[in-house]
């Protein structure tokens, strides 16, 4: 299609919000449907390997978010200490599964699953090989995407603490620490990632 | 902008939701997939006004029980305090921390109001095939889908709450039904504006100067 106007497939983008056709713009920078405005796509120089250090970062310190405890309670020499996962647990042991599951869908399986599948696609491209399968896992992660949650969970950490602090000796776990770089290399990945350049790998069939 | 734009729709040809590529679809087939992903190709998103509309109706019902219903329950030596949403948000202005009080009351009360208020406005507004200022309507959208997340706030607050008060028989908070029904709303008005589709907005357009 569009040999008649002189356009490949693959320069020409529909905006996803309004529905105009354009020319996707060649460089680096933000693209901007000319009508309505909306982003249609980033790219940066250096995309490949900022999306991969950002992830592994972030996978690093999304372990240690998980492994530690995000705050002790301390009160009359009583010490109760939390971990994310307990505390989704913890919901579902009493009573409320429906909230727990909630809780680690969004705050730990799907930021976990979008992790794995952005390092699974950058890093063997990094050594440019293309991992099977893009087509799929670029679609998975375009699902999910809406669904992960962590910079509001870190909010509601720093909630929790204040009306804590009322009730006991409050001390901030390692965790927390953790999740305090996450909600910037996360962002950061995200932004750094350009789903546009990687869909390029996959052939279009004439 | 008087028709100086072509739409995917007007040329006849499908832009893909997953990979971006724009193609013609083959005359005659039922069902058209995307050529590079295979991901199912529609000119606008399926029954988009009637998913929106059930979805945001079913939001605006669980709305009630998440706010009459307590969150949390706070179990003392004082006895059993039921709090609500909005009782959160008054203890925390009466406590003293008034920017957190703010904060909450944003992100609970105001944020799932508003969204269901803007949900409302676009839905009446592309069932009128309104051609009323396109651009803002968008932003309204765009700001929708941003701010959607920010009131699970509370959830993650009733959570580690109710993780870590358990201390012994000096207090101890269990999570409320109201919880439930409140991340409930979230989840809906989340699913609700993922089915509303944008081009709804800016598709008056092409048949007034079409």
């Amino acid at each position: 299609m569009g040999a008649s106007q002189g356009m490949s497939a693959s320069e020409i983008i529909a905006c996803h919000e309004c529905d105009v056709l354009q020319r996707a713009p060649e460089g680096y920078g933000v693209a901007r449907c000319v009508r309505c405005g909306a982003v249609l796509f980033k790219r940066s120089p250096g995309a490949l390997e900022r999306t991969l250090a950002y992830a592994l970062t972030s996978a690093t310190l999304f372990i240690i978010a998980n492994a530690f405890p995000i705050v002790r309670l301390e009160l009359q020499g009583t010490r109760v200490t939390t971990t994310l996962i307990g505390a989704a647990r913890t919901l579902s042991q009493q009573g409320m599964p429906e909230i727990g599951i909630l809780v680690f869908l969004t705050t730990v399986l799907i930021p976990a699953t979008q992790l794995s599948a952005i390092i699974y696609l950058v890093l063997p491209l990094k050594w440019g090989r293309v991992p099977r399968g893009v087509a799929e896992v670029l679609r998975f992660i375009e699902g999910i995407e809406p669904w992960g949650m962590v910079e509001v969970f870190m909010l509601g950490v720093l909630v929790s603490l204040v009306k804590l602090a009322a009730l006991a000796h409050v001390v901030p776990g390692i965790a927390l620490w953790a999740f305090s770089g996450l909600i910037v290399a996360m962002p950061a990945m995200a932004s750094a990632f350009n789903p546009r350049d990687l869909w390029r790998l996959v052939p279009v069939p004439q | 902008m008087r028709g100086r734009w072509l739409t995917t729709a007007d040329a006849g040809l499908l832009a893909c939701h997953a990979c971006d590529l724009v193609s013609r679809p083959a005359k005659g087939a039922a069902h058209v997939h995307c050529p590079r992903c295979g991901a199912p190709l529609h000119v606008r998103k399926q029954s988009s006004v009637v998913r929106t509309w059930a979805l945001l109706i079913a939001a605006m019902i669980m709305y009630i029980p998440a706010n009459a219903l307590p969150v949390m329950n706070t179990d003392t030596v004082f006895g059993l305090e039921r709090d609500t949403i909005l009782s959160g948000v008054v203890y925390l202005w009466t406590s003293g921390s008034w920017p957190l009080a703010a904060l909450v009351f944003f992100a609970s009360i105001m944020v799932p109001l508003l969204k269901m208020l803007a949900l409302t406005v676009l839905l009446v507004s592309v069932q009128r095939r309104s051609t009323w200022d396109p651009p803002q309507r968008a932003r309204l959208y765009r700001l929708v889908e941003f701010v959607g997340r920010w009131s699970m706030l509370d959830i993650y607050v009733v959570t580690l709450m109710a993780a870590l008060v358990q201390i012994g028989s000096l207090a101890s908070i269990r999570p409320g039904f109201g919880a439930v029904a409140f991340g409930t709303v979230v989840v809906l008005t989340m699913f609700s504006a993922l089915s509303f589709d944008p081009r709804l907005i800016w598709d008056p357009l092409r048949a007034k100067h079409g």
